[in-house]
């Protein structure tokens, strides 16, 4: 699997990915600058976590109008896999690449600590590593995660299952009040995706989540599991070729 | 924000404009010297280096480099008794940062550093720039900043600003290093009424490079060009390095705009720029603009090569229109480099920082006269010998006047211990900081094995087998009241808290907070600090690599308490072999059985207890006992190395009875334990303790390993239930875990009123 992780100036976790999708899932992996106007012909694109731009004007808003981002909607349109994590969910949601917007945190502080998210569905490529109701422990990291949509637009999401990850407390119940949605995402959202399903975005950080030696491997079947459908659709279309 | 500098009619309308300026300076005489911060006989060497009156500029960037905060004239003589050299030394002290080796052809280089006064005249600001100065003296020397931590110390919570402070500081320290990228991963925050009007802050960075990739602040090389990059040059921090070297008073306030302003966004692609810079061997030496500006960073480059140089300062990028040379030499606005290229390297460079965005302009060359000249638009505004004023730089020994010895303090009577520690864990001291660690963040850089709440954070390093463990200590009621004490304590700690992950200590840096040292008391508690660090860094064997010291910490004649922060460095020889310990001092599992390692004295000296429940704070604070601390650390890395030991957490503030509470609340598990003596055996302080816990089925190996050194080990109980029981003579301290750990959780959002 080619898989391009992208930098734009401010981005901070490109290395945590590039290190989790070659150190630790043995990818080729490498970085796409945020000037290029093509994805290098990579499977998967992932856009990481950080500052981009410094968060200057909005999280994300820079950056969705930078050139790299017209490859990555191609790309999606394409039907090629985009992962955005944190910074880069709010820059998809302001690439229009998916739906909503992110408001500061509900405490308007910033948040880094570990929180739970539970698994929604599993039939996507992000998330067939995963059981339905299956509850992870990752980290967080963001001042602006609390997601919001209109009411109707919330119902057709929700309708689409296209609430791919959602914040739980300690029991499991994702309230959206309760203890467990720290930032006050409506219907305690984490994280989406697109009607397509081929492109996903969260706010956990699961690349920090994937070694045994930091103590915490709950994020490493995302990768895997991307790695698994995409060996597994490069070796159906050899097979159709030939 | 245009300097009106960018075209050439904006370029010469700023020249003019600036000619202008520089004709209305001020003559220099005896009277701005003194009001410049020199004193006679300052302003009389000045003099004699020059052979002649200096100009306006030529006494602004001596009064920078005379200043406390650049020439350590008050410390240097007993910094001088420092241990500073050893197997895994690189670089001590002296340059931007220490260097040790940590193994596999890696390096990590680390520093603290002190913002104290710009984080109390704006704390935000403040802090957030204190974040970014030393996150840059760590990748001048080629490292990738991987870690900080910060140590804190704020004033009573019910003082005036208090909350603010605390508040401001926090989320400074937070949205720099959280932009930037690099994980705050530990430290520690106290509250004492000595800091009501001057509040510290300790900046620690660590960063790590391949052992080739280390790069030196030393200019050399004739005629190779001298670039500035990053940010334009404002007026923002002009004299910081001064005010850093005053008392406060009432017209502090005034200063603000001395207080620099900081933008993470820069540093992140500046450090992303640097680094790449390095990797192509054009550049010969770099350093970061921190306090002095550019004056410290081209008058130490050009000192330690023994080279000279000479700057066109009409080319520096301005952010403001018409700043005079003065205005340039002092300026401290943040995120700003000076790197020295090879001759033809320039190319290169300008490809690197344009394409990331940064400023990058030759500004002049390095000469081999030893002298600083400084040009505008072809005048000469300065010309200066640079090693006279670096090296030669004043050095007083300021008189002291010892303290007296104290007495032992009486151990209190206590009839409701539960309560006592119910108290205890409810102060902004003692409660959790979790509050403030929230909002950073510790897991950035994916390298976070233990973060914030520990006796120790815990670092992979990809690429190297062994875990790096940092800590930051120090006791300022010990050190008050007796300072050699106190500065040992601080070592001591600071190594212990290292063995309570499995950590050996190899190196550290410090942050010598202390008041005004012409006041004979305080430079005796310098004196007497710097000593018993000293002392504790020799039987320890971890030596001193870089450091800094902040003095004047006063106000309105009133110092703080001293505050000889230490930071360690320690190595965990190999990570993840035995993934099953538990590095975090918390109990994991019920049955473990629980040894007190260390023996009790009784000392209740400068203890919280003292403090927090009886107002007090006298009598001798604990005694150190150095060779006890060496074979407790050898111990318990020998405990852990063996796979014996599962958790260990130090015995410090609060005592035995807060230590085990600590353990209890991470997984809800109490504790049932038994303790030798009355009700003082709870909360006394003595040093060299720790409490661990092992698998029943090697309680009698690890008990066989204790005998073996001179640690005193008694088992004392085990875990288990939801209550924290701690039985003593004459009585028992009982409570539920849950009803600790609320009040413990609860305790500093309830103290600032949130």
């Amino acid at each position: 699997m080619k898989c391009g992780v992208v930098v734009f100036p401010g981005s901070n976790c490109d290395h945590d990915v590039y290190h989790v999708l070659r150190h630790v899932t043995d990818q080729d992996a490498s970085f796409l600058w945020h000037e290029r106007d093509d994805v290098d012909g990579c499977d998967l694109v992932v856009l990481p976590g950080g500052f981009s731009y410094g968060d200057y004007l909005r999280a994300g808003a820079m950056a969705a109008v930078s050139p790299v981002m017209a490859a990555v909607r191609q790309h999606a349109d394409n039907g090629g896999l985009v992962l955005g994590i944190c910074n880069g969910f709010q820059i998809l949601l302001e690439a229009g690449l998916l739906p909503g917007a992110m408001r500061r945190n509900r405490d308007l502080r910033f948040l880094g600590c570990d929180v739970r998210v539970r698994v929604e569905r599993n039939d996507l490529p992000f998330t067939r590593g995963y059981d339905v109701g299956q509850v992870l422990r990752l980290p967080v990291g963001h001042a602006e995660g609390n997601y919001a949509d209109t009411a109707a637009a919330l119902d057709q999401l929700e309708a689409n299952g296209q609430v791919v990850f959602r914040y739980v407390d300690a029991s499991g119940d994702a309230d959206e009040a309760g203890s467990g949605n720290l930032n006050g995402a409506e219907r305690a959202i984490a994280g989406i995706c697109n009607r397509q399903g081929n492109v996903c975005a969260l706010m956990p950080h699961p690349e920090r989540a994937a070694e045994e030696v930091l103590g915490q491997t709950d994020g490493l079947a995302m990768f895997a599991g991307l790695v698994g459908s995409l060996t597994a659709t490069t070796d159906s279309r050899v097979g159709a070729t030939s | 924000m245009s300097s009106g500098g960018d075209t050439a009619d904006g370029f010469a309308e700023n020249v003019a404009l600036t000619r202008r300026r520089i004709k209305m300076e001020p003559v220099v005489d005896l009277e701005l010297a003194l009001e410049h911060g020199l004193i006679d006989e300052e302003f009389d060497q000045l003099r004699s280096f020059l052979g002649r009156e200096p100009s306006y500029t030529e006494l602004g960037i001596t009064s920078a480099l005379f200043s406390e905060h650049c020439s350590y004239k008050s410390s240097k003589t007993w910094l001088r008794e420092f241990p500073t050299s050893g197997p895994r030394v690189v670089q001590g002290p002296g340059e931007n940062a220490g260097i040790v080796d940590i193994g596999d052809g890696w390096v990590a280089a680390f520093k603290m550093e002190s913002h104290n006064h710009p984080s109390y005249i704006a704390p935000y600001q403040g802090a957030a720039t204190g974040v970014g100065g030393i996150l840059r003296d760590v990748f001048t020397m080629g490292a990738r900043p991987i870690a900080c931590l910060d140590s804190l110390r704020f004033g009573e919570i019910d003082a005036p600003r208090m909350r603010h402070l605390v508040d401001g500081v926090v989320r400074g320290i937070g949205d720099y290093g959280n932009c930037v990228g690099i994980p705050t991963v530990g430290g520690e925050c106290g509250f004492h009424a000595s800091y009501n009007g001057n509040i510290l802050v300790n900046a620690f960075a660590l960063g790590v490079c391949r052992r080739e990739g280390i790069f030196r602040a030393e200019a050399s090389g004739v005629g190779n060009p001298i670039l500035y990059v990053g940010s334009r040059t404002g007026r923002d921090g002009i004299h910081g390095a001064t005010m850093a070297s005053e008392s406060f008073d009432e017209e502090s306030e005034a200063k603000r705009p001395t207080v620099q302003v900081g933008d993470p966004f820069t540093e992140k692609i500046l450090l992303e720029a640097c680094l790449e810079a390095m990797r192509t061997g054009v550049v010969v030496a770099i350093q970061d603009m921190g306090a002095a500006g550019l004056t410290s960073s081209c008058f130490e480059m050009a000192s330690r090569g023994d080279a000279g140089f000479e700057l066109d300062l009409e080319k520096v990028p301005l952010r403001e229109p018409a700043l005079t040379p003065y205005e340039m030499m002092l300026s401290e606005s943040q995120e700003r480099m000076v790197v020295v290229a090879s001759q033809g390297g320039e190319a290169t460079l300008e490809e690197i920082f344009k394409r990331w965005g940064l400023q990058v302009v030759p500004i002049g060359h390095v000469t081999a006269t030893g002298r600083a000249l400084l040009r505008y638009d072809g005048d000469v505004v300065a010309d200066m010998p640079v090693s006279p004023l670096v090296d030669e730089a004043p050095v007083y020994e300021r008189p002291v006047r010892e303290a007296g010895a104290q007495d032992p303090a009486a151990v209190p009577e206590c009839e409701d211990p539960t309560g006592a520690l119910r108290t205890l864990l409810g102060t902004p001291e003692l409660g959790s900081k979790e509050w403030i660690s929230d909002q950073y963040d510790s897991t950035v850089r994916s390298n976070t094995v233990v973060g914030p709440g520990g006796d120790a954070a815990v670092l992979r390093v990809k690429g190297v087998r062994a875990g790096l463990a940092l800590t930051s200590d120090v006791n300022p009621s010990y050190c008050a009241l007796d300072p050699r004490e106190g500065g040992r304590q601080a070592v001591a700690e600071a190594a212990r808290n290292l063995a309570c992950v499995g950590a050996l200590p190899i190196g550290l840096t410090d942050c010598l907070n202390f008041g005004n040292p012409e006041n004979p008391a305080v430079a005796f508690q310098l004196r007497e600090c710097i000593r018993g660090m000293a002392e504790a860094c020799q039987v320890l064997e971890v030596p001193v690599v870089s450091g800094n010291v902040s003095l004047y910490n006063e106000t309105d004649g009133d110092s703080i308490h001293p505050t000889p922060t230490v930071a360690m460095v320690g190595l965990i020889e190999e990570l993840g072999v035995n993934p099953g310990w538990c590095r975090e001092a918390s109990f994991v599992e019920s049955q473990d059985r629980l040894v007190l390692l260390g023996s009790d004295d009784l000392e209740y000296g400068g203890s919280s207890y003292q403090r927090l429940l009886l107002g007090a704070e006298s009598g001798r604070p604990p005694r150190v006992d150095l060779q006890a601390e060496r074979q407790l650390g050898d111990l318990l890395r020998a405990g852990f190395g063996s796979g014996l030991v599962k958790t260990a957490h130090d015995i410090s503030n609060g005592g035995l009875a807060v230590a085990l509470a600590e353990c209890t609340f991470a997984r809800s598990l109490g504790c049932s334990v038994r303790v030798q003596g009355g009700v003082g055996s709870l909360f006394s302080e003595s040093q060299a303790r720790v409490v661990v816990a092992v698998a029943a089925r090697y309680l009698d190996s690890f008990l066989e390993l204790a005998s073996r050194s001179t640690v005193d080990a008694r088992e004392i109980g085990e875990v288990g239930g939801d209550r924290l029981r701690i039985g003593f003579d004459g009585g028992e301290l009982d409570e539920q875990v849950d009803v600790l750990r609320e009040i413990w959780r609860t305790a500093l959002p309830k103290a600032l009123d949130l």
